[in-house]
């Protein structure tokens, strides 16, 4: 019994020094609790929301581009894509080999997907494959408990009505290159296309919009639970062209048949391009989905070169359409319009001597006669005459040999020389003899197509026109009262410009006039202007005495371009177009032959359709006038 | 001398209605509410559903709450008897999940009797507080102090503690060994044979560090520093302290726990129960099952000291002691103040061996205050 007592005593105080220590322990446990909860707590709930929201960037649709009356040229199309996300993919490997038992997965897609993994950020997802059918989409999103990291997402596909009919004016997107990352994580995105040319790229910015976020509630596996929070973002800027869509189409169509051709249509008192073609063109929207290398080389390799928009980046010799400048530059040096100049077929100056496109010679004539009849040497003797420095001076006033700053990203310069150029360029002198193929546009003489249909607008108008492309305003709207762009005059004397325009109606309207076939027979839409041959090979004296090959003789590229620049109506000139036939030179007709026939066709069209002046709703505002 | 063996003495026996009447039913009470937020939280990691867990659980409590009063109307010098052979039947069930074990969690710790899947591991922290309960019952005081008597029940506990191990099972072993290190200092065992223990412990760790599975080092050293791979062996750790913390005083909200709900938290139906609880009721309400537990170790403590036998209040304290330790190591551990092992939360977490044992326990504590006046003698005991 005292034994049992002891025991007892000794148990109870051992006990009671266990429940000491119990209590010691439950009141750490209750301190860590409180530690936890409320002195850490702000941290750990910041820890859990970081856990569970995620931030997701969204795509902001694309802007479209229209045309002046808003007939969409470029527009979005949904497209359905499966993408994955490496942050939330255990085994990149073993997804891939999951998704390509469901859907086909090439094996260029895969390494596409691992160079992209490699290059992003973990929290984007890369694009397995886009342009999902129906039937592929379900079976992912059956299979979609067991990929973990793998979505399937909308997305927008970038539309063009017009195809290749308008490829270099609008441009295309594609996707982003490694050398176009700037660390914006929007351009990360899978499906984000940037504008690589044309209008795409020139606007790109105000195309894109901002990018919208959207918090998402992941569980541990990267699934979406929920939907916090969306912010939309902004869908990017519509941008609305000067382009007349029916013009740039009819216009691309009556090009293409020639073949590899450039076309600027313009609206002279207002500067804006109704119609850019260069043909051939090429599937923009291949661009955007992924152009295959083989695709691309074709393209690269193309003699036609599709790539290049040459509207404004193909450079010729202006050939007989610079013949105007020449003119000009006569008439304010002083040179009157009735100094006649014998042409025998050919011209000497020292022992050198230049011939005239028309062997046989053509007489004597005066301006109107030489302009009408493209007679080289009187355009010889003018320049002659001249001297390069100041029909040169008169061609730059008209906006030849420099870029005119036109809103289209490739705009050449072309090249309009002069004494000093010459100098500073050679180091040689200019020599007299270089005056006299100047005159007829040949020589270092280069200019674009554009700058030919602004040389065109200013002549009919008497004042700086500067080409356009965008519409500041937006489309054309029914009763808006516009500012009309307001140029500086040209500074060139009416009287001195009527003389050339009506050298120019003669080219076309009289019977004799280098392009009188190429006429308009109806007279309120008559057309005034001037052909020309842009020699692509140098024609050596041996040659010409020889005689000239016959053009079918020569190799397709060695042939002449054939060139036409114009104005209607006559009476009163709205419209220009010019022409760039590459090689199309198959007679000595030149660019009357080939190139008017385009450019009268075109200016019929504009002028029924009269889109400077045209409303929505079809009304035209008022007529053009006949001839006065 | 058996007649005095197992002598009433001057008591009578109780009649079975007595002993119902008997009963500490504010135990009961208290076990019950304590399964009850179980239920609740059960409900809420299945996302707002009775199934899969909390409705088995539910049916579970129902068998072990009549197993548990069976238990305590059974009469103690029953248990005393049968102390040894209960841990018979749990050392050769413990065997047997060696030989023929099912992987169960990547351990072997199951058998599958077909109805219900066996944990022999659960049921030895019972049986092994039985047998020292009767084992110390009759060292008298006088010759606790010679090594010798200690031999068996250390083997008693070191045993069953090294084949928890091998299973392996850290957090079973880790309650034997503390549990069982309690029962010797209650018994009375000098304070200095512990010292040498432990340091003869010291001297092992390196030895056990050697027999450790990969994934228990792991978590060893991701212990010391959790935050070192979060995405790792860390997981665990730093995803129930987040949702611990993120908790705050007030909690969530019942069923919005946002990182048990959205599966940041592994287990949270059984080993991370109380992260949840915490997640979504704060620091309030796991302050509250603290308290809860804490009333159930004080009736423990009451119970032991109206016994009139040794062997009721070392059964008693012994049964306290181990769901202390369950609760301790528990929460600790899902706090971060210990290794993540794996030690249930006693009523509250999802698992059907863990809740019988747990009543089994209460049940004999119950027996130990339903016979607080039964003596129960010892071998050369004169005096009845």
């Amino acid at each position: 019994m005292q034994r049992d007592n002891r025991r007892l005593k000794l148990l109870t105080r051992r006990a009671a020094l266990v429940a000491g220590g119990q209590v010691l322990l439950l009141a750490t446990l209750a301190g860590r609790l409180y530690y936890l909860q409320i002195v850490e707590a702000d941290k750990y709930a910041t820890l859990a929301d970081e856990n569970r929201i995620n931030l997701r960037l969204l795509a902001p649709p694309r802007g479209r581009i229209v045309d002046r009356f808003g007939v969409p040229l470029a527009a979005n199309r949904q497209n359905y894509r499966v993408s994955l996300i490496a942050d939330q993919v255990a085994d990149v490997d073993a997804t891939l080999d999951a998704v390509a038992s469901l859907i086909p997965l090439s094996g260029s897609d895969r390494r596409r997907v691992m160079r992209e993994i490699k290059s992003k950020h973990s929290f984007v997802p890369v694009a397995l494959r886009e342009n999902l059918s129906w039937d592929e989409m379900a079976r992912i999103e059956v299979n979609a408990p067991e990929l973990a990291g793998i979505s399937i997402e909308q997305g927008l596909t970038r539309d063009y009505p017009l195809g290749d009919m308008a490829s270099h004016v609008i441009g295309y997107v594609a996707a982003v290159a490694e050398k176009d990352l700037t660390g914006d994580p929007i351009l990360e995105l899978p499906d984000f296309r940037i504008g690589k040319n044309g209008a795409e790229k020139q606007h790109d910015l105000d195309l894109r919009g901002n990018a919208g976020t959207s918090q998402v509630e992941v569980n541990a596996f990267g699934r979406v639970v929920r939907e916090i929070s969306r912010d939309e973002g902004s869908p990017g800027q519509e941008i609305a062209l000067s382009l007349d869509a029916e013009i740039q189409q009819f216009a691309a169509q009556r090009c293409i048949a020639e073949g590899s051709v450039a076309c600027v249509v313009m609206d002279a008192p207002t500067g804006e391009v109704l119609a850019m073609v260069s043909t051939p063109g090429y599937d923009p929207a291949a661009f955007s989905a992924g152009l295959t290398s083989a695709m691309w080389n074709e393209l690269l390799r193309d003699p036609l070169n599709p790539l290049s928009n040459k509207a404004i980046s193909g450079t010729y010799a202006p050939g007989s359409t610079f013949k105007p400048m020449v003119a000009l530059a006569a008439l304010e040096f002083g040179i009157s319009p009735e100094t006649r100049v014998t042409c025998p077929g050919h011209f000497q100056l020292g022992d050198s001597v230049w011939h005239c496109w028309r062997k046989q010679g053509h007489g004597t004539l005066d301006m109107r006669g030489g302009i009408k009849n493209s007679c080289d040497v009187y355009f010889y003797e003018m320049a002659r005459r001249l001297g390069i420095d100041r029909f040169a001076a008169m061609a730059k006033r008209f906006g030849l040999g420099a870029t005119l700053g036109i809103d289209m990203p490739g705009e050449k310069a072309g090249l309009i020389p002069t004494r000093d150029w010459k100098l500073a360029t050679f180091g040689i002198p200019w020599q007299p003899g270089e005056n006299i193929s100047c005159g007829i546009g040949q020589s270092y003489i280069t200019t674009t197509p554009l700058q030919l249909a602004t040389m065109v607008a200013r002549l009919v108008t008497g004042k700086g026109i500067v080409p356009r492309l965008t519409r500041d305003a937006g489309i054309m709207k029914p009763d808006q009262v516009l500012a009309e762009p307001v140029f500086a005059a040209m500074g060139v004397a009416q009287k001195d410009i009527n003389i050339v325009l009506d050298g120019m109606y003669a080219v076309v309207n009289e019977p004799g006039g280098t392009a009188y076939a190429a006429r308009i027979k109806e007279p309120t839409m008559a057309m005034g202007g001037k052909s020309g041959t842009s020699q692509v090979r140098h024609i050596t004296q041996a040659e010409h005495e020889r005689g000239v090959l016959k053009a079918k003789q020569v190799p397709w590229l060695e042939r002449d371009h054939a060139l036409f620049v114009s104005f209607a109506p006559v009476g009163a000139p709205r419209y220009v177009c010019a022409v760039v036939v590459e090689h199309g030179g198959e007679s000595a007709g030149g660019g009357s032959a080939v190139a008017a026939p385009i450019c009268a066709d075109i200016l019929v069209e504009v002028q029924k359709r009269d889109p400077g002046r045209r409303v929505p709703g079809g009304q035209v505002a008022d007529r053009v006038s006949t001839r006065s | 001398m058996t007649m005095s063996h197992l002598d009433l003495g001057r008591r009578r026996e109780l009649t079975l209605p007595e002993k119902i009447w008997t009963i500490n039913w504010g135990l009961v009470l208290l076990v019950s509410l304590l399964a009850c937020v179980g239920f609740g939280m059960l409900y809420s990691a299945a996302n707002g559903h009775w199934d899969p867990w909390a409705s088995k659980q539910i049916a579970r409590y129902g068998v072990a709450l009549g197993v548990m009063l069976v238990v305590a109307i059974v009469d103690l010098r029953f248990w005393y008897r049968a102390a040894y052979w209960i841990y018979a039947i749990a050392f050769l069930l413990l065997i047997a999940v060696e030989v023929r074990g099912a992987i169960g969690m990547g351990a072997q710790r199951w058998i599958d009797l077909g109805v219900i899947q066996l944990q022999p591991s659960e049921i030895m922290k019972v049986a092994a507080m039985l047998a020292l309960a009767r084992y110390f019952h009759n060292v008298n005081i006088d010759d606790i102090g010679r090594p010798l008597l200690l031999i068996v029940p250390v083997v008693l506990v070191l045993v069953p503690a090294a084949l928890v191990m091998k299973q392996p099972d850290l957090g079973t072993a880790l309650m034997l060994v503390l549990g069982g290190g309690v029962m010797f200092f209650l018994a009375g065992v000098r304070l200095w044979k512990f010292a040498v223990l432990i340091a003869a412990g010291g001297g092992l760790a390196p030895i056990v560090w050697r027999f450790l599975r990969p994934y228990q080092k792991a978590r060893l050293l991701t212990f010391l520093d959790p935050e070192s791979d979060p995405q790792g062996a860390g997981y665990h750790s730093l995803q129930s302290k987040i949702a611990i913390g993120s908790g705050g005083t007030v909690g969530k909200g019942f069923l919005e726990g946002t990182q048990s709900h959205l599966n940041f938290l592994p287990e949270k139906q059984t080993d991370f129960i109380f992260t949840m609880l915490a997640e979504e009721w704060g620091l309030i309400g796991g302050l509250a099952l603290l308290a809860l537990y804490t009333l159930v170790l004080i009736y423990g403590y009451a119970i032991a000291f109206r016994s009139r036998s040794h062997f009721g209040r070392l059964l008693a304290l012994g049964i306290t002691v181990n769901l202390f330790l369950y609760v301790f190591i528990n929460t600790a551990m899902v706090m971060g103040l210990i290794p993540v092992v794996g030690v249930p939360l006693p009523l509250i977490s999802y698992g059907g061996t863990a809740m019988l044992t747990v009543m089994f326990g209460f049940g004999l504590l119950m027996s130990v205050y339903v016979h607080r006046d039964a003596r129960i003698g010892r071998p050369g005991d004169a005096d009845g």
